[in-house]
């Protein structure tokens, strides 16, 4: 029975035919499975990078706490309790409000003239090939060498203050935002370019209407390197002497606090330079990414 | 009648790092208002490369190209190019800004103005939900049709496409090609249009110039394509002997 009569195939002609079937199983929406569910809220908690990155803090800390105890020695390593402590009254009192300003303060001069340095060498770079060459030996050269290692240099240049620091945060910040500012405007596509032309835009107009938007995630890149290394430029110089005499930054406030045997003080110093970086890292520039490259669905 | 764009005796070359390429050799045509012009031919032919030197990004080497008279010699918006690459939205603009920028820098319009032709244009290619968002949310499809309105909505003199459907998926590039005729029905504008694909050369253009390549020279001209009617087989007709001649060429390998 299951072997088909071959006389019951006259059907086979016309079936032929191409033909369309409707189905009604995208019509039937009412019987629609289950496509979108709330999560718990545990785990949208979990879900968040901000929680699990907080979760890791407080163990850390809470190891910190544990085995300073049981090191009893605050000389050499004071409990975490004992740290917040010394901040809390460093910050009451004044001093590390009024450190951390006298650094930022240093810190962002050096960073925005490095920034219109930057801005000066890639503008010449992009417009003039003589210009493109200068930056790239510049680079070459300057990029490796450690502002640190021109300190002693600039303290002869510039004598111990302002002018010496400034002059380490400008190398510091300068070749790390050129290089990269510079490496994203040679990456903006040629169709871009074309369209930029098409507009008639030209010079200055041409670079901030179409080179620096199309280039800025490799600029927000070279912002942020060049930010990091300035911060630890700035620290780093000032351990070897304060900004002026009487008013000297963090660093100096770290090694002070170390000739005077406060150790408490010299972790709440250290703990405050990570905390600015932490806060400048996650809010200003992570803010501006969300706002830029996340919104324009770019990245570097 | 002048012409509005005319190419005469136009040979286009340019450098490689090693060698210097002859891309077209003394290609003359002519354009007329309201054409739809399409320069086809197989790759190598130079058909990009002469529709950016229509554009003003290349300059030939010898004869020359006048739109409306004057001598074309550099970018400008009186040209506005549709490329093919879907990254040529500007990917910090949404759609509307997309397509205000060249109105509010080229033609220096008013913003309110310059607001509401793009919003016209914006409609006319049916994306007016999605004049808000950033062109990374938008398929390519949608991509392109914003660079369409955008090229549309300046009212340039003449407009040129770059293959500009020749990266969609074979659906999309039916709808568009559709869509793109009845914007033409609306408004009339000019255009020229590079392809490499014989039906869609007979479906968009009025005429359509044949180019052989290496170096590319114009092999004939197709005059009266839109009688060809898709229905009656003529249109099928019509590729064929296209397709021929073309092969044709390859065939005496020069």
């Amino acid at each position: 029975m299951p072997i088909p009569n071959a006389k019951v195939t006259p059907m086979s002609t016309t079936a032929a035919q191409p033909r369309i079937v409707m189905r009604s199983d995208a019509s039937a929406a009412d019987t629609m499975g289950e496509v979108e569910r709330k999560l718990g809220t545990l785990e949208l908690l979990w879900g968040t990078a901000f929680v699990r990155k907080a979760l890791i803090i407080i163990v850390l800390a809470v190891i910190w706490e544990a085995y300073a105890r049981f090191l009893d020695n605050p000389l050499l390593f004071p409990t975490f309790i004992e740290t917040l402590e010394a901040m809390r009254e460093r910050i009451a009192d004044g001093t590390i409000p009024a450190r951390a300003w006298a650094s930022i303060k240093i810190l962002l001069m050096g960073y925005a003239s490095g920034i219109a340095l930057a801005a000066t060498l890639t503008i010449l770079a992009v417009n003039t090939r003589i210009g493109t060459d200068f930056l790239e030996t510049m680079t070459a050269m300057f990029n490796p060498l450690p502002a640190i290692a021109l300190l002693p240099l600039a303290l002869i240049w510039f004598g111990l203050g302002q002018g010496s620091l400034v002059f380490v945060l400008i190398h510091s910040v300068l070749w790390a935002v050129a290089l990269n500012t510079h490496s994203g405007f040679l990456g903006v596509s040629q169709t871009l370019r074309m369209v930029g032309r098409n507009y008639g835009l030209k010079g200055f107009a041409y670079v901030t209407r179409i080179l620096v938007p199309a280039a800025f995630p490799s600029i927000l890149t070279g912002l942020k390197i060049g930010w990091a290394f300035a911060w630890r430029t700035l620290i780093a110089a000032e351990l070897v002497f304060g900004v002026s005499s009487g008013q000297g930054g963090l660093g100096w406030f770290i090694f002070e606090n170390r000739n005077n045997l406060e150790i408490p003080a010299v972790f709440a110093g250290l703990l405050t330079v990570i905390v600015i970086g932490l806060v400048v890292e996650n809010l200003v520039f992570r803010t501006v990414e969300q706002k830029t490259i996340r919104k324009w669905g770019v990245s570097s | 009648m002048q012409p509005l764009l005319d190419v005469s005796g136009v040979t286009l070359r340019y450098k490689t790092p090693s060698v210097l390429v002859t891309a077209t050799e003394r290609v003359s045509f002519e354009v007329n208002t309201s054409d739809r012009f399409v320069l086809l031919g197989p790759s190598g032919c130079g058909k990009s490369t002469l529709l950016k030197a229509v554009g003003g990004y290349l300059h030939p080497s010898e004869g020359e190209i006048r739109i409306k008279g004057r001598k074309v010699t550099e970018p400008g918006a009186d040209r506005m190019m549709v490329f093919q690459e879907f990254d040529q939205l500007l990917p910090w603009k949404t759609v509307l800004d997309n397509v205000m920028f060249p109105l509010l820098n080229a033609r220096k319009m008013g913003r309110s103005e310059a607001r509401d032709r793009a919003a016209a244009y914006i409609e006319k290619v049916g994306l007016t939900r999605a004049m808000n968002s950033y062109p990374h949310t938008l398929s390519g499809g949608m991509k392109q049709r914003v660079a369409i309105a955008r090229g549309m909505a300046m009212e340039p003199d003449i407009l040129l496409m770059d293959e500009p459907f020749a990266a969609l998926d074979a659906l999309t590039r039916r709808t568009c090609q559709d869509e793109l005729l009845q914007l033409w029905e609306e408004t009339r504008f000019t255009v020229m249009f590079v392809t490499h694909s014989i039906a869609e050369a007979i479906k968009i253009g009025n005429r359509i110039l044949l180019l052989s390549p290496h170096p590319g020279r114009v092999k004939a001209e197709v005059v009266d394509v839109e009688h060809a009617s898709p229905t009656d087989g003529s249109a099928g007709r019509l590729e064929r002997e296209i397709h021929e001649l073309l092969f044709a060429q390859d065939g005496h390998g020069e």
